[in-house]
């Protein structure tokens, strides 16, 4: 066999898998959201029909949210973390990186343990007010899902972009007399931009797309996969779902690459 | 003093979001081996959630690992050969297949199962068995395999070594097994640790791939979640825990020697 035929010979077993299983598949669900009895139009609806806007805007936010409390969170750690040599900063880098590993349905378990009716934010603010708060089931308890979910992986991107950065231009401008506040707001944020762009971009496409936290803290959480869920198992409303997860991973895919384009480095959501 | 004022703070605040993520996962653990998680650890220590998970769950456990290894042999088959291929030929097609592989990274496993569904759903052979899930699982872990393969061919010179061994008279698949494997030993290795781990915990496809019996792990989970008590629910957890973390360390033991050569 020549070293050309090897070649193609090497890569024929994944083209074989990812057409049959992955390019014809996802024809068939952008053929399949025409559909519907509204043909070609059914791809609009998410835009048109009002309880999917109204959907789709609900999970925009909750998104958007969470890239931005990950954000801040995950700078303040990281950049601490990065900067400061003490004992114990690697168990306490271990804590912050082990929930990686973690599916979206145990996240949700973990809120459960945290907000839920036998939680331990209930079990505290009975001691202390008297009163219960219970709040894993609703929205702000998948909020703090996703943030558990998300904040992992971006303090582990800012980490590593801090690392790069160059010291001498900090030192540099405050030898020129800029206050330690400005050195961090004209200085270390710019250069980190790329981090953030890349890092949020992926926490927002996972809080997008993310199903297995919504799906463990309750079934009538007004997300996006919640409802393509609904309307496939319950409703049976297949040119429905079909168009709305075409719609959503068109979205999610469009942050992706947008992100990637502008911080030049491969970026990826994860599950 | 300022300076020292700013440490604390920003120590005290990284150990708050430390708490936020380690506290709850200790509480699973405890519930875990709790008599009564509602009277607390005083009512006692006890391994019969553990033992009451084994009996409910053994086969989503079992399967689990059946479907996590089979996904491993079918990335390493066609993942690694893929990597050498697009690596040596390089060029728009290797980079337009690279970005076709990665694509389900960017789209959310539930569009990718309905996509499976519409397609294949009919199939009732197929659709039953655990072989349903597999592809789903292979689909979604192969970029990480070719990735991580391709990432240790940038870095060791294959292409030197390969032609090198071409002019001594060594076929293209004597090459491929002696020279281009080994070599990318470490890749194969990251990549089969992620793809395992991946694997065990992937949910978000398999619920509706799944069907009554093919149950996985983190299927499993959902269902007592839902259904059982908090320390039959925790118990699980604690074992999906317990698979989970050796394989965690290693893959951060492997990126540590790694990052020292």
């Amino acid at each position: 066999m020549s070293q050309k035929s090897f070649v193609w010979f090497c890569l024929l077993p994944l083209a074989v898998v990812t057409t049959a299983f992955f390019l014809l598949p996802m024809a068939r669900l952008v053929v399949a959201g025409a559909e519907g009895p509204h043909g070609l139009a059914g791809y609009l609806a998410i835009l048109t029909e009002g309880r999917y806007r109204a959907t789709l805007i609900n999970t925009v936010l909750l998104a958007a949210a969470t890239t931005v409390v990950t954000l801040i969170v995950a700078t303040i750690a990281g950049m601490f973390l990065q900067r400061h040599r003490f004992p114990g900063r690697a168990v306490l880098i271990a804590m912050l990186t082990f929930p990686l590993a973690f599916p979206g349905v145990v996240v949700g378990f973990m809120i459960i343990l945290l907000a839920g009716r036998q939680g331990l934010i209930g079990d505290l603010s009975n001691r202390i007010f008297g009163e219960k708060f219970v709040f894993a089931y609703s929205i702000y308890g998948l909020f703090l899902g996703y943030l558990y979910f998300s904040i992992p992986r971006v303090i582990l991107t800012i980490m590593a972009a801090v690392q790069k950065l160059d010291i001498g231009l900090e030192e540099a401008a405050r030898s020129l007399g800029a206050s330690p506040w400005a050195v961090q707001r004209d200085v270390v944020l710019p250069a980190l931009a790329p981090a953030f762009v890349a890092s949020g971009a992926i926490a927002f496409a996972t809080a997008m797309g993310a199903f297995g936290t919504a799906f463990t803290l309750a079934t009538n959480i007004d997300v996006l996969p919640m409802l393509i869920y609904t309307e496939f198992t319950l409703a049976a409303n297949f040119a429905t779902s079909a168009a709305l997860s075409v719609g959503l991973g068109l979205i999610t895919w469009l942050i992706l690459a947008l992100a990637r384009t502008f911080s030049g480095s491969a970026v990826a959501a994860a599950g | 003093m300022r300076d020292r004022l700013i440490f604390t703070g920003q120590l005290i605040f990284t150990l708050l979001v430390a708490a936020f993520l380690v506290v709850p996962a200790g509480l699973s653990i405890s519930a875990g081996v709790t008599v009564n998680y509602f009277r607390g650890i005083q009512s006692g220590v006890t391994l019969q959630w553990v033992a009451q998970v084994w009996d409910l769950y053994a086969g989503t456990i079992l399967l689990s690992f059946v479907i996590a290894f089979a996904t491993l042999a079918v990335t390493l088959l066609a993942g690694v050969p893929a990597a050498y291929a697009l690596h040596t030929r390089g060029g728009p097609l290797a980079r337009i297949v690279e970005e076709i592989i990665t694509l389900p990274l960017a789209i959310p496993g539930l569009a990718i199962a309905l996509a499976l569904l519409l397609a294949y759903g009919s199939f009732g052979g197929f659709r039953r068995s655990w072989l349903f899930i597999l592809v789903g699982h292979v689909i979604f872990t192969m970029p990480f395999m070719v990735r991580s393969v391709m990432a240790v061919f940038a870095t060791v010179d294959v292409k030197t070594l390969d032609e090198g061994a071409a002019s001594l008279g060594a076929s293209p698949w004597r090459r491929f097994c002696d020279v281009i494997v080994p070599n990318a030993l470490p890749g194969i290795l990251a990549g089969a640790l992620m793809v395992v781990t991946l694997s065990l915990g992937e949910f978000n496809l398999t619920w509706m791939l799944h069907t009554p019996l093919t149950k996985t792990l983190p299927i499993g989970l959902a269902d007592s979640y839902a259904s059982m008590r908090l320390e039959v629910a925790s118990a699980y957890t604690l074992i999906f825990f317990v698979m989970i973390i050796p394989l965690l360390v290693a893959m951060q033991l492997l990126a540590d020697r790694d990052h020292k050569r």
